[in-house]
């Protein structure tokens, strides 16, 4: 039985966050607060403040990945996607479990890593090929394709400072596709740069493929997901969820997004609500007041909120934040200061008329806060609702616009001819 | 392709003890050759004066002191031959062990970027910190050359051990930076401490003065600063006298237990760094 070029075990990862240590109600207190701040900062430095609480970015993750097999892996934001990739490329240890990596491991976290701008194009590829894990002979074995990669020849003595964006993006790739690892992990690095260049970097790591060569790549963009990867990993609350091939895997993850609002058809209890203060219930109401989670591009939405019982204080602002499918955010509004509405501590129920929507057909979800503007929150229900656009046809000729490769938004069109 | 690197690695919590690797180390020698390379050329790129600032410097600062100290404060008597040939030899070595403390010691924040992206043998970045200096060093010993022609001052065959102090400035550096760059990481006051740190340590050790002021019984707790024998070396390679050996042993001794403590210390917050920069 051949040796997986990948192998994860238990792991997980442990961090430690802040918490905000008592107030200090008299002059006494807060005097000897000033001086003790020095000893308590020596200790939460130094890591063993008892003001901290903790929590596990990553959690009992297991898989192994066989050589030859593209991985890509998918989740929210804050799934553990970065730390598990941050894991296996040694930037930061594990806190329980292993991985064992057999192999030479290339990983791009991202391009051009310490790239200097006062180089220049050429200097900059041998020092970048170093910290890549490159060797120089071979940097200069690879000089000439990396350069005619990134179509730069003119500029290759040029200091980058004075590269365009697209040129330094250019330049950063080419260096990095022209790794030989025996075992690549790729972040979110090739969401940038022009489409065509972008395809031909697609291609290249489909080479790599060929050659045999296990890939672990994480990539919002669920339509490369399931062009490049044999198999996918969904991560949730640092947790592996869903493990299977990548069409099965991006397909839970669409669900992900519009699941909440299966349940409740446009209405939504909150489930593990803080103690504290928090929203309780959303509704999402057509323009007839049914509660409903489908839409139509154009119509006009009412989103209905509940909060818990009385807020912290007066003049306080609701706000939301839309997501597309993949989770990215894709529009934010607030009662206050987007619109003038403040609300009086003892408002419990307030309601947003948000529309007419200019979404493309898909799977939306929002986020809400709640607070005074430009302190901290007081609430932050995640994705608490999702809804879809059933159908897109602003201008009613019956051809409806999905999101998918569209993009998320229509914006109102008229066609003359040019004279 | 198979290279070296090739091979199963596993990636644990990290031990209790972290041991220097020096087999890893050797096969990124090539990186660390880069970041000299880079600390370099980057150094003096859009300065109009180039690389004759390393000149500049300890020109000037001994001009300064040869007024200040040599002539106001008297110290000029105390010395045999030119003062400020006394104090540029001196100033030699130390400019090179300050300057690389300094910027090894914030060597890990500058690079904060390259730490969270990329995995590498931390331990590179402080030493090429240290290791770009020896390229000013090299200018700045032409100019001691041509000051000691003109104090008509010839080498003497001593002047062949100079390596070995040269290196002992190079260990110490690394000793002290290393140890100066996890602590900074950590704990950022340290980034204010370390410039005052070294005008302290300066007067702590015999670059303005000659080590003879310092009473006889004190001189072996002296040379527990390893720069005092490096200096005292240094100056007898360049300008001739008898080695003072006790001094350099205790001192070469210094330098070995602060680079090993430095690099163990550096170690052990290695693996946190990418958590906590």
């Amino acid at each position: 039985m051949a040796i997986p070029a990948i192998a994860v075990e238990n792991l997980g990862k442990r961090y430690t966050i802040g918490v905000a240590p008592p107030s200090q109600s008299t002059f006494r207190d807060a005097v000897a607060g000033v001086v003790s701040a020095p000893w308590r900062r020596f200790r939460q430095l130094a890591g063993h403040d008892d003001h901290l609480g903790e929590f596990w970015a990553l959690r009992q993750v297991g898989f192994s990945v066989p050589t030859g097999q593209v991985v890509g892996i998918v989740g929210p934001n804050g799934a553990g996607k970065s730390t598990l990739l941050k894991i296996l490329s040694r930037i930061t240890p594990p806190t329980e479990g292993f991985a064992d990596l057999h192999g030479r491991v290339s990983s791009l976290l991202e391009v051009g890593t310490g790239f200097h701008p006062e180089l220049s194009g050429r200097e900059n590829i041998f020092l970048n090929g170093a910290i890549l894990g490159m060797f120089r002979a071979e940097i200069r074995k690879k000089f000439d394709a990396i350069v005619a990669f990134a179509e730069l020849e003119q500029f290759i003595d040029t200091p980058v400072k004075r590269y365009s964006s697209g040129m330094f993006v250019r330049l950063a790739f080419s260096v990095a596709a022209h790794l030989e690892p025996e075992i690549l992990i790729v972040d979110e690095v090739l969401s940038v740069g022009d489409l065509h260049f972008r395809n031909k970097c697609l291609g290249r790591m489909h080479d790599l493929h060929s050659e045999g060569r296990p890939v672990l790549f994480v990539r919002h963009d669920l339509t490369s997901i399931r062009q490049l990867c044999s198999r996918a990993l969904m991560l949730n609350g640092g947790r592996v969820v869903e493990d299977g091939t990548a069409d099965e895997v991006t397909r839970a993850y669409e669900r992900l997004y519009r699941d909440p609002a299966h349940k409740g058809a446009g209405a939504r209890d909150r489930v593990n609500a803080p103690a504290t203060y928090h929203l309780r219930r959303v509704e999402l109401r057509n323009k007839s007041g049914a509660t409903t989670e489908e839409f139509e591009a154009g119509e006009v939405m009412e989103i209905h909120l509940w909060s818990s019982g009385p807020a912290p204080e007066n003049s306080y602002t609701a706000e939301f934040k839309l997501h597309d499918s993949e989770g990215e955010v894709i529009s934010f509004g607030s009662a206050n200061p987007v619109r003038s509405t403040y609300y009086r501590a003892d408002q419990q129920h307030f309601t947003c008329r948000l529309g007419p929507l200019p979404l493309t057909e898909g799977a939306y979800s929002f986020t809400f806060t709640v607070r005074v503007w430009n302190t901290l929150a007081w609430d932050i229900w995640e994705t608490a609702i999702g809804f879809e656009i059933v159908k897109c046809d602003l201008f009613g000729t019956g051809h409806g616009i999905s999101n998918v490769h569209n993009g998320d938004f229509v914006i109102p069109q008229e066609w003359l001819a040019g004279d | 392709m198979l290279s070296p690197l090739s091979r199963t690695l596993r990636i644990e919590p990290p031990h209790s003890w972290q041991i220097l690797n020096l087999r890893e180390l050797w096969e990124y020698r090539e990186l660390l050759f880069f970041f000299v390379w880079r600390d370099v050329k980057v150094r003096y790129k859009q300065t109009v004066l180039g690389a004759l600032w390393a000149v500049i410097q300890p020109v000037a600062t001994t001009v300064l002191f040869t007024i200040f100290f040599g002539r106001l404060g008297g110290l000029s008597k105390q010395v045999n031959g030119p003062y400020a040939l006394h104090v540029f030899v001196g100033l030699l070595p130390w400019t090179f062990f300050a300057n690389g403390v300094a910027l090894a010691g914030n060597s890990m924040v500058g690079s904060s970027h390259l730490i969270s992206k990329v995995y590498f043998p931390r331990l590179l970045i402080p030493a090429a910190s240290v290791v770009s200096g020896l390229v000013d060093f090299a200018v700045s010993f032409l100019v001691l050359l041509a000051l000691m022609a003109w104090y008509g001052v010839a080498p003497t065959p001593r002047i062949l051990t100079l390596p070995i102090f040269l290196a002992g400035a190079v260990l110490s550096a690394t000793g002290a930076g290393v140890m100066l760059a996890a602590l900074t990481v950590t704990y950022r006051d340290f980034r204010y401490a370390i410039a005052f740190m070294m005008q302290l340590w300066m007067f702590a050790t015999p670059v303005l003065y000659p080590i003879e002021i310092i009473p006889p019984e004190w001189r072996l707790l002296y040379a527990l600063n390893p720069m005092v024998g490096v200096i005292t070396g240094f100056r007898t390679a360049v300008l001739g006298g008898p080695f003072a050996i006790d001094l350099i042993l205790v001192s070469a001794v210094a330098s070995l237990a602060l680079l090993a403590i430095g690099v163990s210390y550096f170690l052990q917050v290695e693996r946190r760094f990418a958590d906590i920069i």
